[in-house]
C-alpha cells in the first residue's frame, strides 16, 4: 500500500510541519492572553470615527504607564490590552480614551483578570491537556487490549496494545503542535489571537477529534486482524494495516470535510469572539485527518517492524 | 413517518417556545445578552474554620440583596470554592452575573461598597479644636481674598468631630421619605433597641452641639441637636437627588458584608456586541447546517437525504434540550454546537461507507445496509467514548464560558449517536426496496467518484 510503503516521506512531512511550528513558537513566542497572565482588555468604539492611534496611545500611557498594546478593531474602535487595573484606573482610562471628553466613546467589552485567577487557569489548562492525553492512552490500550496479537503464526503479526497508544499519542502531539505554531504566528500580529481559554478549549476539542479519527482507523485494523486470524490468511501486518487505511480513508476525508464546512461557516459568518477558535479548530482538524491517515497507522507498522527485529 | 412527525413536532416546540413570555426560552450567556460577570475572593481568614460555609452563605445573601437593588433581571450570585489541587490555597469565591448591566464600574461600586454610617459629635472645647477653627477661618479669608481661587492648605474639618459609638450597625431599617413642604428627599433612620438607647444618651449629653452624620468617611449632614431624642428615630437631610437617596436607603438596608471581599476579575460585554455575536452565531449555524446537508446529499444521494433528515432531527432535539435543561448558550457554546453539526454526520458517513463496501462485494442491498450498521457500530462506539472523555475534562477545565461549550459538545455526542443510528436506521430500512434492482442499488451506492 502506497502510504505504508512510503511512510518515511509522510513522516518527514509531519516532522517538517512540527519543526516549523516549534520554530514559530520559539521565534514569535506563545502569547498568553490576560486570562493566563492577568491583566485587562478593553474594546472601545468611537461614535464619530476613531482618533489617531498615537493620540490614543499617549492618553493610555499617561494612565497606565508603558506596556499597553493598542490595536484598531472593527470600523471605528480600538482594543487595548493593559495590566490589571483597579476601578479608579479603569475609569481614568475611559476618560482618557474619550480624549478629554471630545470623542464619544463606548466600551463594548472589558475583561479584568487578577493574577491569581490567571495562574490558576494556567495550571488548570496544563492539567486538562495532560488528563485528556492520559485518558486517551489508557482508553486506547483498553479498547485494543485483546486485538493485540493478530496473528497466531510464528511471525506474530499485530502489535501490542501500547503500540496503538503510542501511535495515537504521536498523532495527538502532532495535531496540537501545528495549530499552536500557526497561532503563535497570529498572536504576534493581533491582540485578539492570544492564547486564551478558548484556544485551550480548541486544543482539547482537537485532541478529542483526532483520537476519534485515529480510533476509526485502528478499529478497522483490529477487525482485519481478526478476520486474518480466523480465516488464516497469513497476510503480513503492513498489508493488513494498509487495507484498513484504504477502507477508512474516504470516511476520514468525508467527516473532516463536513466538519470543516461547519467550521468555515463559523469562521466567515460567526461572531468575532469565535473566529480564531474556528481557525485553530480547522487547522487542527486538517492536521488530525492527515495524522490519522499518514502518521498513526504507518507508525503502527514501523513499530511492528522494530518488534520483530 | 412517525419519527419524522416527532422530529417536526420537536422543531415546532423549539419555534413556539421562543415567543415572548413562553415557558422555555433559550437562556443566553452574558457574552450574547450583554452584561457583567464579576469574580470576588472572600477573605475568610478571620472566620473560624467550621463557620466558613455559613459566612459565605451570609455573604451571598447580602450581595444578592444589593444586586436586587439594581433591578437586574435574573442576576446570578453564587459561592464557589476552588479545589486545593489547582491553586496553592483553597479560596472561597463569589461569582456575580448581572445580565444587561454594562457599566462595570458602577456595578462594582454598588456591590463592593460597605456603607459605613457613622455619627460623630462635635469635639469638646480644646486647643485642638481651636487650631482647626483657626485654620478654617484663615481658609475662608484666603478664599475671599483669592476671588474664587482655591487656596492651598485645605483644613481637615474632620478634626472638629469625634466618633461616637453609634454606627450603622445599630440600624433597624432605613426608609426613603420626602419633606412635606419642600419635597426634598430624605432618609429616615430607625434604630434597634440598643441604638435607640445610645441615640437618646448622645442627644441628651450633647444638646446644642452638632451631630454630624458620616457616610463612608465623608460628612453628608451636620444637624444641630435641639433636644434629647427618644424613640430611636433620626433623619438625614442632605443635598440628595431622589435617586441618590433611594440608593442610600437600599445600601443601608442591605447591611454590611460579613467578610471582606476583593475583586479578582470582571468581564463586561456591551449589548450591541452581544447582539452581533448572537445574530452571527445563528447565521453561521444555518449556513453550516446547509453546507453539511448539501455535501451529504451530493455525495451519498438517497442515504445522504436520510442522514440530513436525521441531522435535522438532531438539531431540533438539541435546541429543545437547550431550552429544557436549560443550557446557558454562549458564543463558545454556539461554536461547539456548529462543530457538532459537522461531526454528527460522522456515524452516518461510517455506516454509508461500510454499506457501499458491502454492496461492492456483491451483497444484496438490504443485507448490505444491515451489515453496514452492525459493522460500523464498534467504530462509532469507541470513537465516541473518547469524545465524551474529552468533554468531561473540558467541563472540569471550564470557566463558566467554557462549560457551555463542554456541555453542548457532550450532549451533541450523545444525541448524534442516537439520531445518526436509530433514526437513520429506521428511515433507511423503511425505504430500502424488498426486491433489489440495479436502479435502487445505484441510488444507494452512487457517489461522485464511485
Amino acid at each position: 500500500m502506497f502510504i505504508i510503503d512510503h511512510r518515511r516521506i509522510f513522516f518527514a512531512i509531519s516532522a517538517a510541519l512540527v519543526a516549523f511550528s516549534v520554530f514559530s513558537a520559539v521565534f514569535w513566542g506563545l502569547n498568553p492572553g490576560i486570562e493566563f497572565t492577568g491583566g485587562a482588555i478593553a474594546e472601545v468604539r468611537y461614535e464619530n470615527g476613531r482618533p489617531e492611534l498615537a493620540l490614543v496611545k499617549s492618553a493610555v500611557t499617561e494612565i497606565v504607564g508603558e506596556g499597553a498594546l493598542i490595536q484598531p478593531t472593527g470600523e471605528s474602535g480600538y482594543v487595548i490590552r493593559v495590566r490589571a487595573l483597579n476601578t479608579e484606573e479603569h475609569q481614568a482610562l475611559l476618560a482618557a480614551l474619550s480624549v478629554d471628553g471630545t470623542q464619544k466613546v463606548y466600551e463594548e467589552r472589558y475583561s479584568l483578570v487578577g493574577p491569581s485567577i490567571g495562574s490558576e487557569l494556567k495550571n488548570k489548562a496544563w492539567i486538562s491537556i495532560v488528563l485528556v492525553i492520559t485518558g486517551i492512552v489508557l482508553f486506547i490500550a483498553f479498547a485494543f487490549r485483546r486485538s493485540s496479537y493478530g496473528g497466531d503464526d510464528a511471525r506474530g503479526e499485530g502489535a501490542p496494545p501500547w503500540h496503538y497508544s503510542i501511535a495515537a499519542i504521536v498523532a495527538l502531539v502532532h495535531d496540537i503542535a501545528i495549530p499552536t505554531g500557526v497561532f503563535s504566528f497570529l498572536g504576534s500580529q493581533s491582540v485578539n489571537a492570544q492564547i486564551d481559554v478558548l484556544f485551550v478549549t480548541a486544543l482539547l476539542a482537537i485532541l478529542g477529534y483526532s483520537v476519534h479519527d485515529t480510533i476509526v482507523v485502528f478499529d478497522r485494523v483490529r477487525e482485519n486482524l481478526k478476520k486474518n486470524r480466523e480465516m488464516k490468511l497469513r497476510k503480513p501486518f503492513p498489508e493488513i494495516v494498509g487495507e484498513g487505511l484504504m477502507q477508512t480513508m474516504s470516511r476520514s476525508i468525508n467527516t473532516s470535510l463536513t466538519t470543516l464546512l461547519a467550521l468555515i461557516a463559523l469562521y466567515f459568518f460567526g461572531s468575532e469572539a469565535t473566529k480564531n477558535f474556528a481557525l485553530v479548530l480547522s487547522v487542527g482538524i486538517v492536521a488530525g485527518t492527515y495524522s490519522s491517515i499518514f502518521l498513526a497507522a504507518p507508525i503502527l507498522v514501523a513499530m511492528g517492524g522494530w518488534r520483530k527485529n | 413517518m412517525l419519527l419524522l412527525a416527532a422530529g417536526v413536532s420537536v422543531a415546532f416546540f423549539d419555534y413556539y417556545s421562543e415567543k415572548p413570555g413562553a415557558r422555555f426560552p433559550f437562556r443566553l450567556g452574558l457574552d450574547l445578552s450583554g452584561g457583567t460577570h464579576l469574580v470576588y475572593r472572600a477573605d475568610v481568614s478571620g472566620v473560624q474554620a467550621g463557620e466558613v460555609r455559613e459566612s459565605m452563605d451570609a455573604l451571598r445573601d447580602v450581595i444578592e440583596r444589593r444586586v436586587n437593588l439594581f433591578g437586574v433581571a435574573e442576576p446570578v450570585v453564587q459561592v464557589e470554592t476552588t479545589a486545593g489541587v489547582i491553586s496553592e490555597n483553597k479560596e472561597n469565591r463569589l461569582i456575580v452575573e448581572l445580565p444587561g448591566v454594562t457599566d462595570v464600574n458602577r456595578a462594582i461600586a454598588m456591590i463592593g461598597q460597605t456603607p459605613l454610617l457613622e455619627f460623630r459629635i462635635e469635639r469638646p472645647e480644646s486647643p485642638e479644636k481651636e487650631k482647626v477653627l483657626k485654620e478654617l477661618r484663615a481658609f475662608e479669608e484666603a478664599l475671599r481674598a483669592g476671588n474664587g481661587a482655591i487656596p492651598e492648605n485645605i483644613p481637615d474639618t474632620d478634626a472638629l468631630f469625634v466618633p461616637t459609638e453609634l454606627t450603622g450597625r445599630f440600624l433597624k431599617k432605613a426608609i426613603l421619605g420626602f419633606d412635606s413642604i419642600s419635597g426634598a428627599p430624605r432618609v429616615n433612620l430607625e434604630f434597634n433597641e440598643e441604638g435607640e438607647a445610645l441615640f437618646a444618651r448622645i442627644t441628651r449629653e450633647h444638646t446644642g452641639k452638632i451631630l454630624a452624620i458620616y457616610l463612608d468617611g465623608a460628612p453628608i449632614s451636620e444637624p444641630v441637636i435641639q433636644e434629647e431624642i427618644r424613640g430611636g428615630k433620626a433623619e438625614i437631610t442632605g443635598t440628595f437627588t431622589p435617586e441618590e437617596a433611594k440608593q442610600l436607603v437600599g445600601r443601608l438596608n442591605s447591611g454590611a458584608l460579613p467578610v471582606p471581599i476583593e475583586l479578582l476579575g470582571s468581564q463586561t460585554i456591551g449589548a450591541s456586541l452581544g447582539d452581533e455575536a448572537k445574530t452571527k452565531g445563528i447565521q453561521a449555524g444555518v449556513l453550516g447546517f446547509s453546507l453539511v446537508a448539501l455535501f451529504m446529499v451530493l455525495w451519498y444521494r438517497l442515504p445522504g437525504l436520510v442522514s440530513v433528515a436525521a441531522l435535522g432531527i438532531y438539531v431540533a432535539m438539541m435546541l429543545a434540550l437547550f431550552k429544557l435543561i436549560p443550557v446557558t448558550l454562549t458564543a463558545a457554546g454556539i461554536a461547539g454546537f456548529i462543530l457538532s453539526i459537522g461531526m454528527a454526520v460522522d456515524a452516518n458517513v461510517l455506516i454509508f461507507e461500510r454499506t457501499k463496501e458491502e454492496l461492492r462485494r456483491g451483497r444484496e442491498l438490504k443485507d448490505a445496509v444491515r451489515d453496514g450498521f452492525s459493522r460500523a457500530w464498534f467504530s462509532i462506539r469507541d470513537s465516541n467514548i473518547s469524545s465524551i472523555l474529552t468533554a468531561v475534562i473540558l467541563f472540569w477545565f471550564g470557566t463558566s464560558l467554557i462549560e457551555g461549550f463542554a456541555l453542548v459538545f457532550a450532549l451533541g455526542v450523545f444525541i448524534s449517536m442516537l439520531t445518526a443510528i436509530t433514526i437513520t436506521r429506521s428511515l433507511l430500512f423503511a425505504i430500502v426496496p424488498k426486491e433489489a434492482s440495479s436502479r435502487s442499488n445505484a441510488w444507494f451506492s452512487a457517489g461522485i467518484f464511485s
